[in-house]
């Protein structure tokens, strides 16, 4: 299956509650009016110029392997290496929130908005990754409408530039995925316009594939560790 | 002075119009621009950044109150340039080539202008050499490099390595920041800091002029 998906940017707006952690508010702390009136400004905005859109594609195993193998320089083990390795189904995914968004930002930036500036940034950032998970759960929907998606299966994304995937293998990703149809961009850099886009591979198999211990020597390198929520959601599903 | 208190208190709680009214009173009762921009306005965003570093205030705090500080230095500066009044350093700060993410590299922008230096802002995708030749033609203090990405870190390195070749190495300090860096690959490419935040930046370039 090859698809492009219309996103509607209020299906995929984030929580306050999220915006306000990406803003680097601890969850205990009650920030003030003007604050949570800057988070639901910003929300609106996002709501009203956000042209979220993506793209999935299958892909087997073989194809998927001279992808992720990408220029080399992935580290030397890697968690992704064995989850797909033991996968049923594979797909490409890319998704945008679009360039107005982008545009926007800059905007109230050169207007001193700073704030709401920084505030849509989190947003755009939050509303991506949400698209990320509809775009996980369409691809798992389309498999339970197949029935290949049985009770004892899990669903995992990971993306170039995480967990020892090494960021150039955008490239071959991009030759396969061509996400330039809904608009996104690769620089040399391998740096994705628009910028709040994520691209990356959704990995379907049996629940107990997707346990690893993120003990990695570049797990202590990343802020993220969101990995470890996923991996539990898996489990727990 | 009391409309100097006015304009510190005002800006820490980010009324931007009010900051805007107060230093244009402090104008017209005829107090010198530098005083005001010291004793009001730098006064006022040194609490907001001491407040931030013990997590009394959050981000969105700093960057309303940095915009009430740019309502009072709008009024501010022109009279500056005016009667060649100098600010207590020049940083120039871009994020490298191949890389657009611009939001960090503003952040600490904003925070170093707050504290009262110049700040040439290059914008993203910025070739080594633009670091450099800004940082000579304007006789800047520091340079200030910022990248997200994994693949254009090296970039960084390219720039110190230019500063070496001109000569101005040591001498124009280089300063980087940016999600994947750390202090040690910092030191591995030359650069003189590695700072984590907007706070952090100010402190230490602060530290590099002897004004901290």
């Amino acid at each position: 299956m090859r698809e492009i998906i219309e996103i509607d940017a209020g299906q995929i707006s984030p929580s306050i509650e999220s915006v306000l952690k990406c803003q680097g508010i601890p969850e205990n702390a009650i920030p003030d009016t003007r604050i949570l009136r800057l988070a639901e400004e910003a929300i609106s905005l996002f709501e009203e110029h956000g042209r979220p859109k993506a793209i999935l594609r299958e892909i087997t195993k073989k194809d998927f392997e001279n992808i992720y193998r990408g220029e080399g320089k992935n580290a030397e083990e890697t968690p992704i290496e064995s989850i797909y390795n033991s996968s049923d189904f594979l797909a490409l995914f890319a998704v945008t929130v679009g360039e107005d968004i982008s545009t926007l930002i800059s905007r109230l930036f050169q207007e001193n908005d700073f704030a709401q500036g920084s505030m849509l940034d989190s947003v755009a950032s939050e509303s991506a990754e949400k698209s990320a998970q509809t775009v996980e759960a369409i691809y798992e929907n389309y498999l339970r409408q197949r029935d290949s998606f049985p009770d004892s299966y899990g669903i995992l994304r990971f993306s170039p530039g995480y967990c020892g995937w090494h960021l150039s293998a955008q490239k071959k990703l991009f030759d396969f995925l061509n996400p330039e149809e809904i608009g996104i961009t690769l620089r040399e850099s391998c740096l994705m316009e628009p910028l709040k886009s994520i691209s990356g591979v959704i990995i379907v198999g049996m629940k107990e594939i997707f346990k690893f211990e993120d003990n990695y020597w570049f797990c202590a390198e990343c802020e993220d560790h969101s990995c470890r929520e996923r991996i539990e959601h898996v489990s727990n599903s | 002075m009391e409309i100097l208190k006015q304009i510190s208190e005002s800006l820490e709680k980010g009324d931007f119009n009010r900051v805007g009214e107060l230093t244009q009173q402090a104008l017209d009762q005829g107090l010198d621009p530098k005083v005001i921009l010291d004793d009001g306005l730098i006064a006022g965003m040194s609490i907001v950044g001491q407040k931030f570093k013990v997590h009394e205030i959050f981000l969105p705090d700093v960057l309303l109150a940095a915009k009430a500080m740019y309502a009072g230095m709008d009024l501010l500066k022109p009279l500056m340039i005016k009667e060649n009044i100098p600010s207590i350093g020049k940083v120039v700060m871009g994020t490298v080539q191949g890389d657009l993410h611009d939001i960090g590299k503003n952040l600490v922008s904003i925070m170093l202008k707050g504290a009262g230096l110049d700040v040439i802002d290059l914008g993203n995708d910025v070739p080594p050499a633009k670091f450099v030749d800004t940082a000579i033609s304007e006789n800047a203090d520091v340079i200030g490099i910022s990248t997200l990405l994994t693949t254009t870190m090296p970039v960084m390195g390219e720039v110190v390595e230019m500063a070496k070749e001109r000569g101005v190495y040591g001498k124009v300090k280089i300063i980087v920041g940016g999600a994947p860096l750390n202090a040690d690959y910092a030191e591995q490419i030359g650069a003189d800091a590695y700072c984590f935040d907007g706070v952090n930046a100010v402190d230490c370039v602060k530290r590099f002029l002897g004004a901290g």
